[in-house]
């Protein structure tokens, strides 16, 4: 991979007087976590791959608020929310697209009745999208027969009724996609959404990443994917304490992409 | 006149039913009245669309099949064999028997669908029985279900079992007296499953006979007022609040929290570059609302309708990836608390004409915070209900009070919070530094 890749930005953009066709929210994990910064980069190679005409917000960007909003603090996400709308407004953004649910929900659901209005979609539906315009082509390479289980992000999935999307790009990967008892709308959490993700756990017999860790490696995967930073590492750390992590790993559908084609 | 004692008895009854269910129900509207006002509501049509599907069509009590098809069984038993006490009502009142039997072929077979409904309600019923007792399937047996809950489940059940063998029992006698030629008793419908109880009656005189069905008929009737004055004391409410509960349930997508206006207010002042800080708020302005909520009137109609509407099935708790791994929270028991908390205010007005201070309130007393902050609002519970109950927004609103009002977030979430405050990311890394990674190999 090349030390750096080509990421413009929107002010730039601006400078050249120029709109991209859509801003790339790239977040807090996809800019600052280290594992999520890999999937930020696979996805971003795929824009470029299919040509999307794309910028981000580089310092520009901040919090979208979601987890400042599920810890109650209203004040601070409406900050937040606020400051990024003036921003995005600013800029007379249309489309979006991010590789986090929260954000995707925070931007899609409760931006528009504080002056922020866009067409927010998550990378698994833009991709899809890429697919059936045929600007992206997936296809098996190295992840073909290979068993995966596809675990659902709570906020792209019961908080915004996308279930097919991912399962559709994996099933282009040509892999053997198998489900857990609990997924779909029936989804058991990961045990990072509503601000969990920054505190420890209340206390109890077991943590939440563990008992979904479990259910994920009762379909004995090869492989877990995944569709949000926080699922991610959630799952990552479960697969580390069950000492499996030699033998599965924990990806994000934009990678499993990215790396079928060794991009 | 003492031909018309029975009539007036009946008559009687009837009314102090009705009066005292109706007078119930004014107190269950009036609390739900101590709730903050909700906006107009919007969507109708596709509310409407909601109360046929998932309150009439039952649409999400199949997820689960046993117990759906099941719900289902004893729902349409119950709405159907009511056609049969608007029949006994009228009978009742005028002294008439079996007032339908015009009907003919449409009667008997009316008589005959009531017979099977009433026979698949008492298999379910037990069913229920053996499941909740027998088998004791794990989200019956919460701590919150102990003691009233448990008890009240049962008493429904046993309720219903009584209603049903009575109604068949009245119809066998019945049939019995048809079969004998007894005076009145001129022959009218089908009666596929009391035919089976006729062997009981077969020694009794006609007598006899007209008194078991008298007093079959009598309980049966009065059995159902009873019942139906049951339901304000009982988790049963559910039979009627489901409907409106429906209705005015979220049809945002379920992600979507919603946004405090007080709050928009406020930070859109702070924002405002123009705004005078030191101004003094206008003249006749209202105070602040309070952010969140701590008790049971900071929350708005819909919440309390909810807690009202549950029937304590636990489909939520047993889907809460919390409640699963052992944590405290239940979020049937949040709906519980609501409720239960809601009635002691609601008894507190009954006393006092007011509510008076009574040192309580939902918050600490009811719902401990360590319920609140093991929430990952992943909205399981939610998407559990089948009849549209949202738990997570009592949760959210009740963090907001902690963290809004009280300053009582848990320590790293408030280190989260003033890292986003300070540098735009829950983690102490630099805002400036957000597009580093594009640099990095």
């Amino acid at each position: 991979m090349s030390e750096s890749i080509q990421v413009p930005t929107m002010a730039e953009y601006m400078a050249q007087g120029k709109q991209p066709e859509v801003l790339f929210w790239v977040g807090c994990a996809g800019s600052f976590d280290d594992r999520a910064k890999k999937i930020t980069k696979a996805f971003v190679k795929l824009l470029h791959n299919a040509g999307v005409d794309f910028a981000v917000l580089g310092t520009e960007e901040s919090c979208s608020g979601d987890p400042a909003k599920r810890a109650g603090n209203e004040f601070l996400f409406q900050m937040q929310a606020m400051m990024n709308i003036q921003v995005l407004n600013g800029y007379e953004i249309k489309k979006i697209v991010t590789a986090c649910p929260h954000c995707f929900n925070t931007l899609k659901n409760e931006y528009p009745e504080l002056g922020g209005n866009y067409d927010v979609v998550h990378h698994t539906q833009f991709l899809r999208d890429l697919l059936n315009e045929g600007r992206l082509k997936v296809e098996g390479g190295k992840f073909k027969g290979k068993r995966i289980t596809f675990h659902d992000p709570c906020y792209l999935g019961r908080a915004n009724n996308e279930y097919e999307a991912p399962r559709e790009l994996l099933r282009k990967l040509e892999v053997e996609l198998v489900e857990m008892k609990r997924c779909k709308s029936r989804g058991l959490c990961c045990g990072a959404g509503g601000a969990q993700m920054f505190k420890e756990p209340e206390k109890g017999d077991k943590d939440v990443n563990i008992e979904r860790t479990e259910e994920a490696l009762e379909t004995k995967p090869d492989m877990i994917a995944a569709g949000c930073p926080f699922c991610n590492t959630m799952m990552t750390d479960g697969i580390k304490a069950k000492e499996k992590e030699e033998e599965i790993s924990v990806m994000d559908v934009a990678e499993m992409i990215a790396n079928a084609e060794d991009l | 006149m003492l031909d018309y004692f029975p009539n007036i008895l009946f008559l009687i009854a009837l009314i102090v039913g009705i009066g005292f269910f109706t007078r119930n129900i004014r107190k269950v509207v009036r609390n739900i009245k101590l709730g903050r006002e909700i906006g107009e509501v919007t969507d109708k049509k596709e509310r409407w669309g909601n109360v046929v599907r998932i309150a009439l069509g039952q649409s999400k009590m199949v997820v689960r099949p046993v117990s759906g098809i099941m719900h289902i069984i004893v729902y349409v038993g119950f709405v159907i064999i009511n056609i049969e006490v608007l029949e006994i009502i009228i009978d009742g009142i005028f002294g008439t028997h079996r007032i339908f039997s015009f009907l003919g072929p449409v009667y008997d077979w009316l008589i005959a669908s009531f017979e099977v409904l009433a026979l698949l309600v008492l298999v379910a019923v037990v069913v229920f029985w053996i499941r909740r007792n027998v088998q004791r399937i794990k989200r019956f047996m919460n701590p919150e279900m102990k003691g009233w809950p448990k008890n009240d489940a049962n008493y429904i059940l046993y309720f219903e079992v009584v209603l049903m063998m009575l109604f068949l029992t009245m119809n066998a006698t019945d049939h019995q007296l048809q079969i004998l030629g007894a005076e009145h008793y001129s022959e009218a419908g089908m009666f596929p499953v009391s035919n089976f109880m006729l062997p009981l009656f077969s020694d009794m005189s006609v007598d006899t006979l007209v008194l078991v069905e008298r007093i079959a008929w009598w309980l049966h009737i009065l059995g159902i007022l009873v019942f139906l004055n049951y339901l304000y004391f009982s988790k049963h409410l559910h039979i009627l609040l489901a409907f409106p509960n429906v209705f005015f349930g979220k049809i945002n997508p379920k992600g979507q929290f919603s946004n405090l206006e007080s709050v928009t207010n406020e930070v859109k002042l702070m924002m405002d570059p123009n705004a005078d800080p030191f101004a003094a708020p206008p003249e006749g302005a209202e105070t602040p609302a309070k952010f969140g909520a701590s008790d049971v009137m900071d929350l708005n109609r819909v919440q309390l309708l909810n807690a009202y509407t549950c029937t304590e099935c636990g489909r939520c708790t047993s889907e809460c990836p919390a409640n699963q791994t052992g944590k405290k929270l239940s979020p049937r028991k949040i709906m519980m608390d609501t409720r239960d908390r809601l009635e002691e205010v609601g008894k507190n007005i009954n006393k006092n004409g007011e509510f008076k201070e009574d040192g309580k309130q939902l918050l600490d007393d009811y719902i401990s915070r360590e319920e609140l902050w093991a929430c990952t609002t992943c909205n399981a519970c939610v998407e559990a209900c089948p009849v549209s109950i949202d738990p997570l927004s009592i949760i959210m609103d009740m963090r907001q009070y902690l963290v809004m009002e009280q300053s009582a977030a848990p320590t790293e979430l408030n280190v989260a919070m003033t890292n986003i405050e300070n540098n735009g990311a829950p983690w102490p890394y630099n805002q400036m530094d957000r597009l580093n990674w594009k640099n990095e190999a």
